[in-house]
C-alpha cells in the first residue's frame, strides 16, 4: 500500500555532481549524495547554500545545468515528456513546502485537494477514493471536519499536515521536506516531527530533510550532508557529524546553536577562520 | 455584515442587500444605473414612444413636449426613442470589445506568463507592438480597409484592448506561478494546461474581471468617439456617438437636447462602469488582506 | 552554573524605586466591533539596571504587544490598564513631547526585520544620525558618534558605511546597524523583539555577541523577546514565560530549567529539539497555542494541560512564589512535574 521501495535492485536516490547557476551566480556547485531506500537524510546549511535549489531540482521544479539524479536506476534529470512520464516522475519524489499558508489552493477543500491527487494517479472509483482520503487524513491526525474545510479555516500546523497527506497520497518513494517545520511554533513543530517519525516507521518511505536547524535534523535523520556556498563540505552519519565534526564550518554551525553556557563572542573569531 | 449595518435602522432590506457586497451608496447607485441602462436597451422596442428612424420633417428640432419628452433632432426623429435604441449599440459594442479582448488577453497572457522564456519574450513584444498604436488610430486604419459600420471598429478595438488585459494577466500568472500551491500541482504531475485552467485562472479571474469592468467604460467612450467621427455606426442607425455628431449642427441653431442627451448618457454610463469596476477591485483587495 | 553572559545576580522582586523597567499589571484590550478583544491580562515584569531579562512565548502569547508598550507603542485603537514605568515614570501617560524624549533618550527598540526598520532610500549615515539631529545634536558631532557606534558593532570601514545604502548590507550587518542606531541615544533600556529570528544561525551568534558585549559595556538593561527558549536561556539571567496573554512562570534561567513549576514551561522544555547527543526526542504538547481572546475562562493552558482538573477551567491562577520561582498554576505545589 505504501510507496516503499520493496523491489530488489532498488538503489535509492543517487545524486551526482548537481550544478545550477542563476545568471552569474552559481547556487549549486557539484553536489553529490545518496539516500538509500527507506533511509533518512538531512541537508543542512544556511541561507544561500543551495539546499532549497537542490531539493527543487530533485523534484523537478528546476532543471540542473549539470549532473544526474537517479531514483532506483531511472534517470530523473531529464524533463519527462507526456502524461505517463510526468505521473511516473511524480510518484518517485514528492515535496512538502515551507510555508503552510501558501502551499494549498485557497479555493479547494482539504478533502477535494487529496481527492484530486488520487484521481490523477489512480483509476479508482469514488468510493475507494473517499476511503483512501479518510485513511490519509487519519494518518496525519485530521478528521472529517477538516476534510470539509477550506484552507483558510485551518491553523498553520493543520495545513502542514494536509500538505504532508497530499504528498503521501501520490505514494512516492522519496518525500522531501523543505524546511517544513520552520514556520511553525515550537510546540506544533514537535507534533509534526512526531508525526513524520511515525509515518517513516509505518511506510518505509525515504525522507530528505532540508533544514537550517541542526537540532531538528538530529532527531529525524540517519545521515546528514552539510552544504556551504553550493558545495558539500561534510557528509556522514548524523550522530558522528554532530558530535565529532571534521570540517570547521560544521564545527561553526554547531557552536552557533544557542544553549546555556554559550559564548557567542568566541564564535565570531572562529568564523573568520572557517 | 459590518457593525455599521447592524446599527442602522432596517428601512429598505432590498437596498441593504445591494449595498453590502460593494460598499457605499455610490456603488449602489452605479449598479442601479447600469441596470437601468441594460433594461432600457433590452426593452427599447417596448418602451420607446416612437420609431427611432421615423422622420418627421415638419417638426425638426422641436423642444421638449408631451409627445417628444426630449424633443426631436434635425430630421424630426424622437430623441428619447433614439436614445433608448442607441443604448443597444452603446452597450453591445463595448461588451463585444471587452469580451473578445479579455478572452484573447487571458490566452496570450497566460501562455506568456506560464511558459516564460522565448515564448514570453515573443508574446510580450507582440503585445507591446499593438500597445504602441493608439486604439482609435488602429480602428481608423481598419475602417479604411474594411469600411465603416459596427463590425470593423469592434474588431479593431478588441485588438487594441488586448494588451491591457494581456499584460495584467501575464503579471498575475508569473506571480501566482511562483506560489507554492501552484508549484505543488506541478510536483504532483499535472500538465501545465490543466494547472492553468483549473487552478491559475480561477485564482486570478476576479482581478482580471474587475479590470475588464473598468475597461468597459473606456471601450464605450472609444466606440462612441469613432461613431462621432463617422467611422462607426452610420446614419440613420441610432447610436449615441452618431447622435452627438448630428447634434453638433443643432447646437449651432440653439437646440441643446439632441447633442446633450446622448452626451449625458455616455458620461453617466462610463462613470458608472468605472465606479462598479473600482468597487469590485476594492472589494477584492480587502478580501485578499 | 549561570549563563556565561550573566553579569548581575538576579532579584525576584525589586525594592521599590530601583527598577529600571516595571510593567505593573498591564492589561490591553482591542475594541473590535462591539466586544472588546483582550490581548494581555495583568502582565507584570521588571528589569533591573544592567540586567538581561528574557520574555519567551509562542504565537498569541502577547509578548510582542507587551514589549512594545515599553516604548509607548500600543496597537491601534486599543485600551490599556495598569502601568509601564521606566525609571518611575509611567510611559502610558506621557504626553507627546515627553514620549519623544523617552524614545530618543531613555529606551530604544530593535525589531525583527532589519530591512523593514530602515528606509531603503536613505543612506545609513542619515538613518543613524536622524535621532540625534532631531534631539538637537549638531550634524558633525552626530556623524562622529555614528562612526564610533558602527565601529563598536563591528562594521568594517565605518566611514564608508555611512554613505552606503541598506541594500548593500547583508541581513546580519544591517541588524548591527539597527543596534547601533538604537544605542545612539545612549538609552538605559533596550528592548529587542525577536532580533535574530530572521537571521542565519551563525549570523545570529555574531549579532547576539555584539548586543551582549555592548550591553555589558554600557550597563544597559535588556528585555529580550523570543520564541526560542534555548536562546533566551543563553542570553538572559531571568526568564518570563508567557502563554495566552499572561505570564505563567518566571524565575532564574537555572531554576526554570531545573525545576519548572508550570506545565507549559515543562512542556516547552520537553518539546524543544536539542542538539546534545543525550537529549531525548522532542515530546509534543497536544493542541495549539492560543491567544487570550481564544482561551477559555480560568487557566488559558487548561485545554492542553495533561494535569488539568475541573477547577482549572474555572479559577484563574495567580502568579505565586514556589521556591525561587513564581508560577501561575493551581497545582504548582503538588509536585506534578517532578
Amino acid at each position: 500500500m505504501s510507496g516503499s521501495s520493496g523491489s530488489s535492485g532498488s538503489t535509492g536516490l543517487v545524486v551526482q555532481g548537481l550544478c545550477k547557476a542563476f545568471g552569474a551566480r552559481t547556487v549549486v556547485d557539484g553536489v553529490s549524495f545518496r539516500l538509500p531506500p527507506g533511509g533518512s537524510l538531512g541537508v543542512v546549511g544556511e541561507s544561500g547554500c543551495g539546499k532549497t535549489t537542490t531539493a527543487r531540482m530533485l523534484v523537478g521544479l528546476e532543471r540542473p545545468d549539470a549532473g544526474t539524479v537517479h531514483l532506483d536506476g531511472a534517470d530523473r534529470s531529464v524533463r519527462p515528456s507526456g502524461r505517463a512520464g510526468r505521473l511516473a516522475h511524480a510518484r518517485g519524489v514528492q515535496l512538502v513546502f515551507q510555508d503552510p499558508y501558501l502551499s494549498l489552493d485557497p479555493r479547494i477543500t482539504v478533502g477535494g485537494c487529496l481527492d484530486e491527487v488520487l484521481r490523477l494517479h489512480f483509476g479508482w472509483d469514488r468510493e475507494r477514493r473517499r476511503r483512501r482520503v479518510a485513511e490519509l487524513l487519519d494518518q496525519v491526525g485530521l478528521g472529517e471536519r477538516e476534510a470539509a474545510a477550506l484552507p483558510r479555516r485551518l491553523s498553520g500546523g493543520q495545513r502542514q499536515r494536509v500538505a504532508i497527506a497530499r504528498a503521501l497520497a501520490a505514494e512516492p518513494r522519496v518525500l522531501i521536506l523543505d524546511e517544513a517545520v520552520a514556520a511553525l511554533d515550537v510546540s506544533i513543530q514537535a507534533q509534526i516531527l512526531d508525526l513524520l517519525a511515525g509515518i517513516r516507521r509505518a511506510s518505509g518511505i525515504a525522507f530528505l530533510f532540508v533544514s537550517h536547524d541542526l537540532a531538528v535534523v538530529r532527531h529525524l535523520t540517519d545521515e546528514v550532508v552539510v552544504l556551504r556556498d553550493g558545495r558539500v563540505v561534510e557528509a556522514g552519519p548524523t550522530p558522528r557529524v554532530l558530535t565529532a565534526p571534521r570540517h570547521p564550518y560544521t564545527r561553526l554551525l554547531l557552536d552557533s546553536v544557542p544553549r546555556r553556557g554559550w559564548d557567542p563572542g568566541r564564535i565570531a573569531e572562529g568564523r573568520a577562520s572557517a | 455584515m459590518t457593525a455599521a449595518a447592524l446599527t442602522e435602522p432596517t428601512r429598505r432590506p432590498l437596498l441593504r442587500r445591494l449595498r453590502a457586497p460593494g460598499g457605499g451608496p455610490l456603488f449602489t447607485a452605479a449598479v442601479l444605473l447600469l441596470g437601468a441602462l441594460v433594461l432600457a436597451a433590452a426593452l427599447a422596442p417596448l418602451i420607446a414612444p416612437h420609431d427611432p428612424e421615423a422622420l418627421d420633417l415638419r417638426a425638426p428640432l422641436a423642444g421638449s413636449s408631451a409627445d417628444h419628452l426630449l424633443g426631436t433632432d434635425q430630421s424630426g426623429r424622437d430623441v428619447l426613442s433614439r436614445l433608448l435604441y442607441g443604448a443597444r449599440t452603446g452597450l453591445l459594442g463595448p461588451l463585444l470589445v471587452v469580451g473578445l479582448s479579455t478572452v484573447l488577453g487571458i490566452l496570450l497572457g497566460t501562455v506568456a506568463g506560464w511558459r516564460g522564456g522565448w515564448v514570453d519574450t515573443l508574446l510580450s513584444r507582440l503585445l507591446d507592438l499593438v500597445f504602441s498604436v493608439p486604439g482609435l488610430l488602429l480602428a481608423i486604419m481598419f475602417v479604411a480597409v474594411g469600411g465603416p459600420g459596427l463590425t470593423t471598429p469592434v474588431i479593431a478595438m478588441s485588438l487594441a484592448y488586448t494588451p491591457y488585459v494581456g499584460r495584467l494577466v501575464r503579471g498575475l500568472a508569473r506571480q501566482e506561478k511562483a506560489r507554492p500551491y501552484l508549484e505543488s500541482y506541478r510536483v504532483q504531475g499535472w500538465s501545465g494546461w490543466t494547472i492553468c485552467l483549473r487552478h491559475l485562472l480561477p485564482n486570478i479571474a476576479p482581478t482580471v474581471l474587475a479590470q475588464s469592468a473598468i475597461n468597459f467604460g473606456y471601450a464605450l467612450m472609444d466606440l462612441a468617439g469613432l461613431s462621432f467621427l463617422g467611422f462607426g455606426a452610420q446614419p440613420p442607425a441610432a447610436d449615441w456617438g452618431a447622435m452627438i455628431n448630428e447634434g453638433e449642427s443643432a447646437l449651432q441653431r440653439g437646440a441643446m437636447l439632441p447633442a446633450l442627451a446622448p452626451s449625458v448618457c455616455i458620461v453617466l454610463a462610463v462613470v458608472a462602469f468605472g465606479i462598479v469596476g473600482e468597487g469590485i477591485a476594492d472589494r477584492l483587495a480587502r478580501r485578499e488582506r | 552554573m549561570t549563563s556565561a553572559l550573566s553579569k548581575t545576580p538576579p532579584a525576584p522582586t525589586p525594592p521599590p524605586g530601583t527598577a529600571l523597567l516595571e510593567i505593573d499589571r498591564l492589561s490591553v484590550r482591542l475594541p473590535a466591533g462591539r466586544a472588546a478583544r483582550p490581548i494581555l491580562d495583568e502582565v507584570s515584569l521588571h528589569v533591573a539596571p544592567g540586567e538581561t531579562v528574557g520574555l519567551v512565548g509562542e504565537s498569541g502569547s502577547g509578548k510582542s504587544v507587551a514589549c512594545r508598550t515599553v516604548l509607548g507603542l500600543l496597537p491601534e485603537g486599543s485600551r490599556a490598564e495598569g502601568q509601564v514605568r521606566v525609571r518611575g515614570r509611567d510611559v502610558l501617560t506621557l504626553d507627546r513631547a515627553a514620549l519623544r524624549e523617552h524614545r530618543s533618550r531613555r529606551a530604544a527598540m530593535v525589531f525583527q526585520d532589519p530591512r523593514a526598520s530602515i528606509n531603503p532610500l536613505h543612506r545609513i549615515g542619515e538613518f543613524l544620525t536622524e535621532g540625534l539631529r532631531a534631539a538637537g545634536t549638531p550634524a558633525d558631532q552626530a556623524a562622529a558618534t555614528a562612526v564610533r557606534l558602527l565601529d563598536a558593532v563591528g562594521i568594517r570601514d565605518p566611514h564608508g558605511a555611512l554613505r552606503r545604502r541598506p541594500h548593500e548590507f547583508s541581513g546580519g550587518m544591517l541588524q548591527r546597524v539597527v543596534i547601533a542606531a538604537a544605542l545612539a541615544g545612549e538609552p538605559e533600556l533596550l528592548v529587542a523583539d525577536e532580533p535574530t529570528t530572521a537571521l542565519d544561525v551563525t549570523t545570529q551568534a555574531e549579532v547576539i555577541a555584539v548586543l551582549t558585549r555592548l550591553q555589558a559595556e554600557r550597563g544597559t538593561g535588556l528585555l529580550f523577546v523570543t520564541h526560542d527558549l534555548e536562546l533566551a536561556a543563553a542570553v538572559s539571567d531571568r526568564i518570563y514565560v508567557m502563554y495566552a496573554g499572561r505570564i505563567v512562570e518566571t524565575g532564574t534561567t537555572d531554576e526554570l530549567f531545573a525545576h519548572p513549576r508550570h506545565p507549559y514551561t515543562a512542556g516547552l522544555l520537553a518539546c524543544t529539539p536539542r542538539i546534545d547527543p543525550d537529549a531525548p526526542p522532542p515530546r509534543p504538547i497536544p493542541g495549539r497555542p492560543l491567544s487570550l481572546a481564544e482561551a477559555a475562562p480560568g487557566c488559558g493552558f487548561a485545554a492542553r494541560c495533561a494535569f488539568a482538573e475541573d477547577r482549572c477551567s474555572v479559577e484563574r491562577p495567580d502568579l505565586r512564589p514556589y521556591g525561587d520561582t513564581l508560577a501561575a498554576c493551581l497545582r504548582a505545589d503538588e509536585g506534578i512535574l517532578s
